[in-house]
């Protein structure tokens, strides 16, 4: 194939043809037909219109992308084109293990049609190179030969998983662009504290997005997908519903919009334009992932919006004192933007004009702080991480024309002192790949600001796993590419390919010396095998300890069914949220949301959700409800810090925009014990899940119904929200299936005896734990019992009976009986001394009068003082009499453990 | 001749040193029978519970539960067989000491020497980690024994029960928790989640001891081994032991012993004191050293005191006594006290010599001292010190038996004690 003109190094102008066919004023978007590209040193100007293939500037100047185009607008301001695009990808696109799946050798000219609903169909209109020839050819024919080799053929679909027929339809354009019906709460109601140009503009491509989502096309074909999604629980079918209502109208889009934290943004003025820009990428990404059940988290990489606008390196803003970029204007960010294009450009501005000033020049160095955190996108935290590496990487970067830091740099650079600096920057830049190793790339920068001094250490760490994750997804990230269409999309690849192989090694650099701190935890191993149950009984009683995990949970499937739907739908979508689950010990709660992890995994691993982290922390486990933090860190990055720290990290962690991010789903155990006396902690659990990029799914548990309402303050109870699940104890019927489902027809009872058992816990408390110990003990005594008589082998009603009576009776009768006789005298003489007086205490020198006398009635010696002491302390500390003040000697404070009656009832009876 | 007797008598002695020695070591020692007495199925129903966890690897968790001295600690005999870690709730007096007991004890590898390292939280972040890497077929099986139980129970949020419970219900390393504690109530300390976790198996320690049961511990205990090196000696002494214990006083001595507690820790004492007092000039136990034991382990603590004290302070405490017949027991002060005893010595007292304020106010202090007496509250109020109210530490009786054992007592004084009001 002959090259494309995209080398040339000619600058291209875009001018619209005629006049808007549509306008949408919400958006303030203005719709157009077609649009001309004039390139410099060409007479005639190429014409692109709505549903012509055209080629779109990729990473491959041989192999620009392909792609069918939809939709053509510009926003307000006129300078901004953006199109909307159906991807065809050739077969250098498609991941190379999935290459055979097609079965035969692809045709040099071939191309496929892409469905990839995570992949972003929006592109810079700016980056179009021209049109292309496109022929469907059916899929039983041969590709016709003779043709121009600029001609493409399309016979398959690709959907990312398998290849599959076209169907000619679905290569008709599609209808001409509407605006869109009026939503009824547009960007503009957003309630920014200053409506800030940019934001406004960011929001609305957020906006037009979801609108372009919504299209028939889309609709219909994530129908299909629907259909054919091979999970059909309850579960699945309801949030795929919601699904399709997020893309269906303006009233979803409403809705979404309540999503985004506008609360956060009135909450702290400064963060306020930045959270808005984070949502706003998680706005899109959530639209994007929205439409198939298979979300790739990956999205976040590029979000059209995002590239286009947002591309400050992290490694610039990290601490003041950094080379930080300065933020632009907005309105200038397109033709700015041509500036990095490859071909030449009508900005004047050299490259070498980045707009990197140093932080402190800055007139307004706060503003400038949340500019630069505007403008890093996920996509420059790549490379960053490229930056990471030694410094030659750094500078090839650098050395780059089209690298993204430049590309970004230039983008916003319009303020004189920018440009003053600018090679000062440059020298910096290469500085700062030789003195990487100290920094981070990370989002330290704005967070430094607000409330953390300086932690850039620990940063890196955790960018150190993003990037982990990333490189796991590289297969994923050539699709991604496709979303920005731009001139970044070479670098990216070229970082992604290259960290996989850089990072492990950064990885394993933090050596450090062999202490005791980092000393495995293990038990050692036994020397014999464990045995293996040998007989029935045996058998059972593994099956009915607590600990064996059960097949299924049975009796608490509406629970399950619950809790299931709400973290996949919060999985699925993206979002965040928490859920409050209460119930009496023993009735399974921790238990049932385990199984709904197990599950929601196992989905995950068949494709069918998104992946997402488990993380569970129980707060009993830990030795201060600060410690939760440190063990979420833990488990979430393997870092260890201060609680403190921690806390400053998590909240980075969960408040920042970061790509790939996955949902994480957090189980806090015993929640009561998180209880401090600010509340500081479960604030924080239950603030994150509400932030926009935060991905968190905070599952928490406790015993009482009511503790949001008893212990916390109304802003940590209003965070957890109304999500509420109370676990009831188990009926005498749920308790005796359990026991069954667990026994799973292994006979060790009689059904009587099950019975037996189940009522009796069911009326006492319902919790499983007890039932199931209760059956245990009973084979064991069947077992012991069993030797003697000949029985049927089974566990009767009677050993059921013993078990009960060992658990549940009272030891202070037996413990009477069986105490000494000098003891027995000293109880009766507390009941009579305590008929004596009426009362329900008296001393000991009272009681040992009546001892005394008791004594002598019995014929028996009468003790001294001192022995009746000691009679008295052993008796106190069974706790058959509660003592008070043992000092007092004689003075010493006696009352009853026990009722009188059964006291006299003991004694009687002996 | 005299060589050679001096040499029978020296290995005579030698003989009876090394006998009370043993008997000495049996009783002070608390050297536990190899099985315990009275308590086979309880001692039964353990055994088969820690057989279990070491051989299925079935994770239990049981309390025993049983009075003091009724061999709750035997079940440390066990121990040896086990990856075991005894923790005790009167040393380790909280979960972080406790923690790092069981840490060190189980080897784990933030174990230097007999140093832990790390903070509390990591040390039980790393503990319950390492427990839950191990499993039921591979790892071996660990005992905890938490000794007086019941105080690790007031421990904060009672984290360590919590955790050692929850792994115990939990497919992780197999455990035994093992709680021995005397509080009938334990159970009711633990809080909700944790008892819901415990597997509530109690095994009770009630000794349902006989009389008769008791007396042939009694022989045991005193017996020799049949490996005693002087079989003739051994035989001897084996004979006193059985004569000793069917004689009546002394029998009469152990009913009042068994009487009063039914545990083999108080009869140890009892044993130990009487055994001490075999020497070489006689050679086997008789029951003047067991009554004389006797005498020495049940007279009244407070008895004793008062033979120490002088005529002037006896006659307060008679003073003090009569006041509190008087009034029935309500609290007194100095000057109350000075005022009956000045009354006992104008009208009674022939052999008393009048003693001046000071002097008597400094017995009085004596007294004080002795916590015979004790201020109603401890000294808060300021009130001069003939005025404080203090009342009386002794009961009627212990005066007049003190009174009976005094030495020399001169009768007036004791005639004012029997006398009904002052």
């Amino acid at each position: 194939m002959s090259r494309y003109i995209t080398r040339l190094r000619m600058r291209r102008t875009y001018k619209w043809n005629g006049r808007p066919v549509g306008e949408d004023r919400k958006l303030k978007r203005q719709y157009y037909e077609s649009m001309s590209i004039s390139v410099e040193g060409k007479t005639e100007d190429a014409t692109v219109s709505l549903g012509q293939y055209i080629l779109i500037e990729g990473d491959d100047d041989d192999n620009p992308f392909v792609a069918q185009l939809l939709k053509l607008y510009t926003d307000d301001s006129g300078k901004k084109k953006t199109a909307v695009l159906q991807w065809f990808v050739r077969m250098c696109e498609v991941p190379q293990n999935k290459r055979k799946l097609l079965g035969r050798d692809p045709h040099p000219q071939e191309i496929f049609f892409y469905q990839d609903r995570s992949c972003d169909n929006e592109v810079d209109g700016e980056t179009i190179l021209g049109a292309v020839q496109i022929e469907y050819v059916p899929v039983q024919d041969p590709f016709p030969v003779g043709k121009s080799r600029d001609i493409l053929f399309v016979k398959l679909l690709w959907d990312t998983k398998s290849f599959r027929a076209l169907d000619p339809e679905l290569m008709q354009p599609s209808q001409s662009p509407k605006s869109p019906p009026p939503s009824s709460r547009g960007p503009q109601t957003r309630a920014l504290p200053t409506p800030d140009p940019s934001v406004m503009k960011r929001a609305m491509s957020g906006i037009l997005t979801r609108g372009s989502m919504s299209t028939g096309k889309m609709s219909s074909s994530e129908a299909e997908s629907l259909h054919s999604a091979s999970k059909l629980s309850a579960a699945k079918a309801l949030s795929a519903k919601r699904r399709s209502q997020a893309v269906s109208g303006p009233q979803v889009r409403k809705k979404l919009d309540l999503c985004s934290p506008s609360k956060n943004m009135s909450r702290d003025d400064v963060l306020g334009e930045l959270l808005d820009e984070r949502s706003e990428k998680t706005l899109t990404s959530k639209l994007n992932t929205s439409p198939t059940g298979r979300i790739s988290i990956s999205i976040r990489l590029t979000p059209l919006n995002l590239n286009k606008e947002e591309c400050v390196s992290p490694l610039s803003s990290h601490s003041p004192d950094k080379p930080r970029m300065t933020a632009h204007d907005k309105d200038d960010a397109a033709s700015v933007f041509l500036g990095v294009q490859p071909i030449e450009d009508d900005d004047p501005e050299p490259l070498i004009n980045t707009g990197r000033t140093p932080r402190k020049r800055e007139a307004t160095p706060r503003r400038a702080g949340l500019r630069g955190l505007k403008a890093r996108t996920p996509s420059r935290r790549k490379d960053s991480a490229a930056l990471r590496e030694p410094a030659l990487a750094a500078l090839a970067e650098e050395e780059h024309e089209d690298s993204p830091i430049n590309t970004a740099a230039t983008s916003r650079s319009k303020r004189k002192s920018a440009q003053l600096v600018s090679s000062r920057i440059k020298k910096q830049l290469n500085l700062l790949g030789n003195k990487i190793g100290l920094q981070s790339d990370g989002e330290d920068g704005d967070d430094d600001d607000c409330f953390i001094p300086s932690k850039i250490d620990l940063q890196s760490s955790s960018d150190e796993e993003e990037e982990a994750k990333i490189d796991s997804e590289d297969e994923l990230i050539v699709k991604k590419h496709r979303g920005s269409g731009t001139s970044r999309s070479t670098e990216k690849t070229r970082v992604s390919a290259r960290t996989p192989r850089k990072t492990p090694s950064k990885k394993t650099a933090p050596a450090t010396p062999r202490t005791p701190r980092h000393a495995t935890p293990s038990i050692p191993s036994r020397t014999a095998p464990a045995r293996k149950p040998g007989n029935v009984l045996e058998e059972a009683r593994a099956r009915l300890h607590v600990s064996s995990v059960p097949e299924s949970l049975p009796c608490r499937e509406q629970e399950f069914q619950d809790i299931y739907n709400f973290v996949e739908s919060k999985v699925i979508d993206g979002t965040g949220g928490c859920m409050y689950i209460s119930g009496v010990p023993g009735t399974g709660k921790t238990a049932t949301v385990h199984e709904v992890i197990r599950s929601l995994q196992q989905s995950a691993e068949q494709d069918e959700i998104p992946h997402f982290r488990f993380i569970e922390i129980n707060g009993m486990k830990m030795t201060d409800p600060h410690q939760a933090y440190v063990q979420i860190l833990q488990k979430l990055t393997d870092q260890k810090a201060t609680p403190d720290h921690a806390a400053a990290l998590l909240e980075k962690r969960f408040s920042a925009p970061a790509p790939k991010k996955e949902t994480v789903v957090l189980l806090v155990d015993e929640l009561d014990l998180l209880w401090t006396r600010k509340q500081n902690v479960m604030y924080n659990l239950f603030d994150w899940p509400t932030r926009r990029n935060a991905r968190l799914v905070v599952l928490t548990i406790a015993n009482t119904m009511d503790l949001p309402e008893r212990i916390m303050i109304n802003r940590v109870a209003s965070r957890l929200g109304l999500t509420r699940m109370s676990f009831q104890p188990y009926t005498f019927k749920q308790l005796q299936q359990i026991i069954t489902s667990r026994l799973n027809r292994v006979k060790a009872f009689e059904e009587d005896a099950l019975q037996l058992v189940s009522r009796k816990v069911a009326a006492l408390s319902g919790d499983a734990r007890r039932c199931l110990d209760i059956c245990r003990r009973a084979t064991e005594i069947c077992e012991h019992s069993g030797s003697q008589k000949n029985s049927s082998g089974l566990v009767g009603m009677s050993h059921v009976m013993e078990a009960l009576d060992e658990m549940f009776s009272s030891s202070y009768i037996s413990a009477i009986r069986c105490a000494s006789v000098q003891e027995q005298l000293f109880l009766r003489a507390v009941i009579a001394e305590f008929r004596r007086l009426g009362l329900e205490e008296a001393t000991f020198q009272q009681v040992f009068v009546q001892h005394q006398a008791l004594c002598r009635v019995e014929g028996l010696q009468p003790a001294n003082v001192s022995e009746g002491l000691t009679v008295c302390q052993r008796l106190g500390s069974c706790r058959l009499l509660l003592l008070e003040g043992s000092r007092l000697d004689l003075f010493l404070r006696i009352r009853l453990n026990v009722s009188q009656d059964d006291v006299l009832y003991a004694l009687k009876a002996d | 001749q005299d060589r050679c007797g001096c040499v029978l008598m020296m290995l005579c002695d030698g003989v009876c040193v090394q006998a009370q020695k043993l008997l000495r070591e049996r009783l002070c020692h608390q050297k536990l029978p190899d099985q315990p007495v009275g308590l086979d199925s309880q001692y039964k129903h353990l055994l088969e519970l820690l057989r279990r966890t070491a051989v299925h690897g079935e994770s239990n968790s049981v309390l025993i539960v049983g009075p003091r001295g009724s061999g709750k600690t035997m079940v440390r005999i066990h121990e040896h067989h086990f990856n075991a870690a005894p923790v005790a709730g009167l040393l380790q007096t909280d979960d972080k000491i406790a923690l790092k007991e069981i840490t060190r004890q189980l080897h784990l590898e933030n174990v230097v020497g007999d140093k832990v390292f790390g903070s509390f939280a990591e040390n039980l972040a790393f503990l319950l980690e390492a427990l839950k890497k191990g499993d039921k077929s591979s790892s071996r099986p660990v005992l905890f024994v938490l000794d007086e139980f019941d105080l690790f129970a007031h421990h904060k949020n009672q984290t360590l029960l919590y955790n050692l419970l929850d792994v115990s219900q939990s497919a992780q390393t197999p455990v035994a928790v093992l709680g021995l504690t005397c509080r009938l109530d334990v159970l009711e300390l633990l809080e909700k989640r944790v008892k819901s976790r415990f597997s509530h198996r109690q095994i009770h320690l009630f000794s349902s001891l006989s009389f008769a049961q008791y007396l042939d511990v009694v022989r045991a205990q005193l017996s020799l081994p049949p490996d005693f090196p002087d079989p003739k000696f051994s035989d001897e002494w084996n004979h006193s032991v059985t004569k000793l214990c069917e004689d009546k006083t002394v029998e009469e001595i152990l009913r009042r012993n068994f009487n009063g507690s039914k545990d083999f820790r108080s009869l140890h004492s009892l044993l130990f004191l009487a055994v001490s007092r075999v020497s070489v000039s006689h050679s086997t136990l008789r029951e003047a050293d067991l009554i004389e034991a006797w005498r020495l382990i049940s007279v009244d603590s407070k008895a004793n005191v008062l033979h120490g004290l002088s005529i002037l302070e006896l006659c307060l405490i008679i003073a003090m006594k009569h006041l509190n017949d008087t009034y029935d027991g309500e609290p007194f002060n100095f000057q109350m006290v000075h005022n009956e005893f000045k009354k006992f010595i104008q009208r009674k007292s022939h052999s008393i010599h009048k003693f001046e304020k000071p002097v008597v106010m400094k017995a009085f202090e004596h007294l004080l001292q002795l916590e015979l007496v004790r201020p109603v509250d401890s000294g808060v109020c300021k009130v001069q010190r003939e005025y404080q109210l203090m009342r009386l530490m002794l009961e009627h009786g212990q005066v007049m038996e003190a009174l009976q054992r005094y030495p020399q007592c001169p009768t007036d004084v004791k005639q004012w004690a029997l006398s009904a009001f002052g």
